[in-house]
């Protein structure tokens, strides 16, 4: 009886393991692996490389000085993340990670919130307030030239295949998924544009269609609002659960924040 | 606070022509847009700029609502002597936001 049942217990072990390891076969990145500015014109990608004139920067600029800010009588950022204690350089290469005491899928964004509260006693910020805009890009851009190394935790796989599953489903009155256009179309032209491979490499990135720097929560409704479907809220699972599958699809792929986008 | 980015050479020789770039965070809503119920979005705007060096006015523009957000300028002056490059924007309302830098003229 004994080794029947070790035997059953193998056998489901080893299905439970397939079904962990399936999302892996079906991320499928593109090939080769191309950044979103590879799509722009030269131009833009010109203002994008020059440090000084990227607009983008002036949020970078901002960025800096909240993180080294004292508010009240909380420690700034900069007190903690000292260049000894470990500086933050190639860290958010690291984002979104799995953040296993709140089982959920944790961004830049929701990180500097997590610290604003629990080291700073700091009230979050609201999702794309120039604030949270401004920390979310100064982090990003310690990471500049890091490529993407975002870890699969295996608490994380339901929200792998949650963002896998959103965007493989089509949607709104276009019924189209973000596949149709970014995994099966990338290159081929779009109206006057070239569609890209829809990585986040660049985000939170200044846009020239919203002229001004927007995360990519942002970007995604813009997306959703594109195909006409009821876009999600900037933050919620759903989204967070995209940008971690996205930046696994994307992994290697070099942090540019400040992008400049179309 | 908007943000603001100043590229002024540290030092320069006499007589030498240099490149300045200035940089502003200014939304420059042009007045002529509508939001998502329809409404008209108020026009706010920067109206004029100006970059005085050593309290002389080397280089001014007037604003208009086709200029992009975030106004970007890059121009040339001579480097005279020694002193203070300062910056000026004023916005439709008359607030204003400066910055400055400092040059050697050898």
């Amino acid at each position: 009886m004994k080794p029947w049942l070790c035997l059953l217990g193998i056998v489901l072990l080893s299905a439970c393991g397939s079904a962990r390891t399936a999302p892996e076969t079906i991320t499928n990145p593109p090939e080769p692996l191309l950044s979103g500015s590879e799509f722009l014109t030269a131009e833009t990608r010109t203002l994008q490389a020059d440090d000084f004139a990227n607009p983008g920067y002036l949020w970078v600029d901002q960025g800096q000085a909240l993180f080294e800010a004292v508010v009240g009588n909380s420690l700034s950022c900069a007190a903690c993340h000292t260049d000894e204690s470990g500086s933050l350089e190639g860290a958010a290469a690291k984002y979104p990670r799995w953040n296993s005491e709140d089982r959920r899928i944790m961004n830049l964004e929701g990180q500097i919130n997590a610290c604003r509260s629990s080291q700073q006693q700091l009230s979050p910020l609201e999702y794309e307030s120039n604030e949270l805009l401004s920390l979310t890009a100064y982090v990003a851009n310690l990471s500049k030239a890091h490529p993407i190394t975002v870890e699969r935790d295996p608490g994380a796989e339901y929200a792998f295949d949650q963002g896998f599953e959103y965007f493989t489903t089509r949607r709104g009155q276009f019924n189209l998924s973000c596949a149709n256009c970014h995994q099966d179309n990338w290159g081929q032209s779009l109206r006057g544009d070239t569609i890209s491979q829809g990585h986040g490499n660049g985000f939170p990135a200044y846009r020239l269609e919203w002229q001004t720097l927007g995360s990519l929560h942002r970007r995604f409704k813009d997306c959703d609002t594109g195909v006409r479907a009821v876009p999600k809220e900037l933050g919620s699972d759903t989204y967070l659960a995209l940008e971690y599958y996205l930046a696994v699809r994307a992994e290697g792929l070099e942090i540019e924040a400040p992008g400049v986008r179309r | 606070m908007a943000a603001i980015r100043l590229s002024v050479p540290d030092t320069a020789t006499a007589g030498e022509v240099i490149e300045i770039k200035a940089l502003i965070q200014h939304p420059m809503e042009s007045g002529f847009r509508r939001d998502s119920r329809g409404e008209a979005v108020a026009r706010d705007i920067i109206t004029r700029f100006e970059c005085l060096y050593a309290g002389e006015t080397v280089f001014a523009g007037d604003f208009f609502p086709a200029v992009s957000a975030n106004p970007f300028l890059t121009f040339h002056t001579r480097a005279t002597e020694t002193g203070t490059l300062v910056f000026r924007w004023t916005d439709q309302d008359g607030q204003s936001w400066e910055d400055a830098a400092e040059i050697l003229v050898e």
